[in-house]
């Protein structure tokens, strides 16, 4: 772990990463049941971004499920937008619409797009699915919190196969340059993408290197240790004067043993033998 | 957020008389400026052509609500788009070929998909660049940005027209694509004239044949119909500033009247007035048409006036295309 974070992670309650992982597993359960469902999505991605999705969503940001568009409010943006099911679960176990209606993800008429549309689900800050655009757009939010003195937060999370898109260090060049300490990136470093192994397709390593070398403040963590998760947030908002990204080590298709590490569950639904197995493995105390 | 009043209208017209030569991207500095003082909300970004696109205006009067993304297109689109979604009215400029082109998916799907009120502004539209040469020609942003759903694309014919729609697209909510050009183009607007977003204004009356233009090829159709009618041919001009939504009745009800229709414009004939024209037409009101602009094919350097000359754009084209699309139509104009 990176000492910068041991202190403050040792100082995260027992209870509280019970309970997150609690609703991880239930966001679990929800991506595999709505992939399974809808046929077609992306579980694995999902998967490896659960855990951090859901320390944000129950613990990080300030949402009010009643009001969606509260000004107050801190802003997600889903850069890499392939991994919309985890937070439909999520924004769905929050409040801001029916759980039921994750059933209806990709269908025809649904609120619940195959990628974020900010236009047609509450609780979504942004349209994305075409990769390396969020962050950008998170940099526009962060400015204009700033410009307005407002207090709240930015964060945005991005995938390790994504940041092969320029774009993504256009907006991390501008974000050091305009200081922006109110931005928060999570890197899900999950090792793969559709065509395989990242560092066999096109390696983006060393990814925290990378980022420190554009100015940012980098830390890594392991993606699926909340008491990192939290601490990595918390270290994040006591920096000044720069933004910060979490590098976070996942596994892709994290939970789920026939998914884990394989990159053939990047863009695959489970049929419905492998739902089964998956949510017995999940298990839990999950809804 | 105020409209324009009265008073700017007045000051903005009587600053670029008729007949003078002024580049829009001047009005569009000097109505930049104006609106950030009466809007706390308006942001302008640009990437690194400030000095080009007229947006230093406002650097220079609002440095804090100024940012300069570099030479990154993408970026800036993106930036824009999440300065709106928190409720900013950006203001983002740079070349048309970047705006549209380099650019186009972060606008597709940063800006247009969401529907967030991005206003871009792109200056050094069209051949008339000039001497960059086709790198730098925007040939095909009128065609790109009008596929979009919910844009709006404006290309204003002169400085007081630029002033107005600038003023026009901050009030409307949405996403908007404004297109002017590099050049001084002569001013054909006075202080009474009102732009309007969706209207295309009647400039003179004709019954032989209707030029329906926009951009700075208004002037042009202007002088082809003052060409005309010493040959004794009566042209309507219309004035298409706004692209999309296009005036479909303005379009229809010029080719009832003249039965022969020709489009002027500094784009590719391909997808933008002159193909917006004839979808109409052809959907309503099934009329011979000519569209002057630059065939299926790249620009290249020379002086602006040179190119048009070349590439079949300068007035005794539009002249001539009048002649010859009026001939094609015989007697089929639209009876009373």
């Amino acid at each position: 772990m990176d000492p910068r974070l041991a202190k403050a992670a040792r100082a995260v309650p027992p209870e509280l990463v019970r309970e997150l992982e609690a609703r991880a597993r239930t966001l679990r359960r929800h991506v595999i049941a709505m992939t399974g469902r809808a046929g077609s999505g992306h579980p694995g991605g999902s998967l490896s971004a659960a855990d951090i999705v859901a320390a944000l969503y129950f613990h990080v940001l300030r949402l009010d499920p009643a009001r969606p568009r509260w000004e107050e409010r801190d802003r997600f943006v889903l850069s890499k937008g392939h991994a919309a099911p985890v937070v439909y679960a999520a924004l769905a176990e929050r409040g801001f619409f029916p759980v039921q209606e994750l059933a209806t993800l990709r269908r025809l008429g649904s609120r619940l797009q195959g990628h974020p549309d900010r236009k047609s689900t509450p609780g979504i800050e942004m349209s994305t699915g075409s990769l390396g655009q969020g962050l950008s757009t998170a940099c526009g939010m962060a400015l204009a919190g700033r410009l307005d003195g407002k207090r709240w937060r930015v964060y945005a999370l991005l995938g390790d196969g994504e940041i092969q898109e320029g774009q993504v260090w256009e907006a991390a060049m501008a974000a050091a340059h305009y200081r922006l300490d109110n931005l928060t990136a999570f890197v899900d470093w999950n090792g793969f993408q559709i065509d395989g192994p990242i560092e066999k397709v096109m390696s983006p390593l060393p990814i925290a290197e990378k980022w420190r070398a554009f100015g940012w403040e980098a830390v890594e963590i392991d993606g699926h240790d909340f008491r990192q998760i939290l601490a990595a947030a918390g270290y994040a908002r006591g920096v000044e004067g720069r933004p910060t990204v979490v590098v976070a080590r996942t596994v892709k298709g994290r939970g789920v043993s026939f998914m884990e590490g394989r990159a053939e569950w990047h863009g695959k639904a489970p049929g419905p033998a492998e739902v089964e197995q998956a949510l017995r493995e999940l298990g839990g105390e999950g809804r | 957020m105020g409209g324009v009043g009265a008073k700017a209208l007045a000051a903005a017209a009587a600053a670029w008389p008729v007949g003078s030569k002024v580049a829009c991207r001047d009005a569009y500095g000097r109505a930049l400026v104006e609106l950030g003082r009466e809007n706390p909300a308006v942001v302008v970004l640009d990437a690194d052509l400030s000095a080009s696109t007229k947006t230093v205006e406002f650097a220079r009067a609002f440095p804090e609500r100024f940012f300069n993304a570099g030479i990154a297109e993408q970026n800036m689109m993106g930036l824009a788009a999440g300065l709106a979604a928190a409720g900013k009215v950006p203001f983002a400029s740079t070349f048309a070929v970047f705006a549209s082109g380099r650019a186009f998916d972060q606008v597709r799907m940063s800006i247009a998909y969401p529907g967030l009120g991005v206003k871009i502004v792109a200056t050094h539209g069209g051949l008339t660049v000039g001497e960059d040469g086709a790198s730098h020609q925007a040939l095909e942003d009128l065609a790109l940005m009008r596929a979009l759903p919910g844009m709006t694309v404006i290309v204003p014919a002169d400085a007081v027209e630029t002033y107005q729609a600038v003023w026009a697209v901050a009030a409307r909510p949405g996403p908007a694509y404004v297109r002017v050009g590099r050049s001084a183009v002569p001013v054909v607007f006075g202080a009474d004239y009102r732009f309007e977003v969706g209207r295309m204004a009647v400039l003179r009356q004709g019954r032989d044949v209707a030029i329906i233009a926009c951009g700075h090829m208004v002037a042009l159709g202007l002088e082809a119909a003052a060409e005309l009618a010493r040959r004794g041919v009566e042209a309507m001009v219309l004035n298409a500033s706004t692209i999309k939504p296009l005036d479909r009745e303005a379009v229809v009800a010029a080719a009832r009247a003249t039965g022969a229709v020709v489009t002027a414009e500094d784009h590719s004939v391909v997808g933008g007035l002159g193909g917006a024209v004839a979808e109409v037409l052809g959907e309503e009101w099934p009329t011979p048409l000519i569209r002057v602009g630059v065939g299926d094919r790249f620009g290249e350097s020379g002086p602006p006036a040179g190119l048009l000359e070349a590439y079949g754009m300068a007035v005794r084209h539009i002249v001539e295309a009048a002649v010859r699309v009026k001939g094609r139509a015989g007697g089929r104009r639209a009876p009373g």
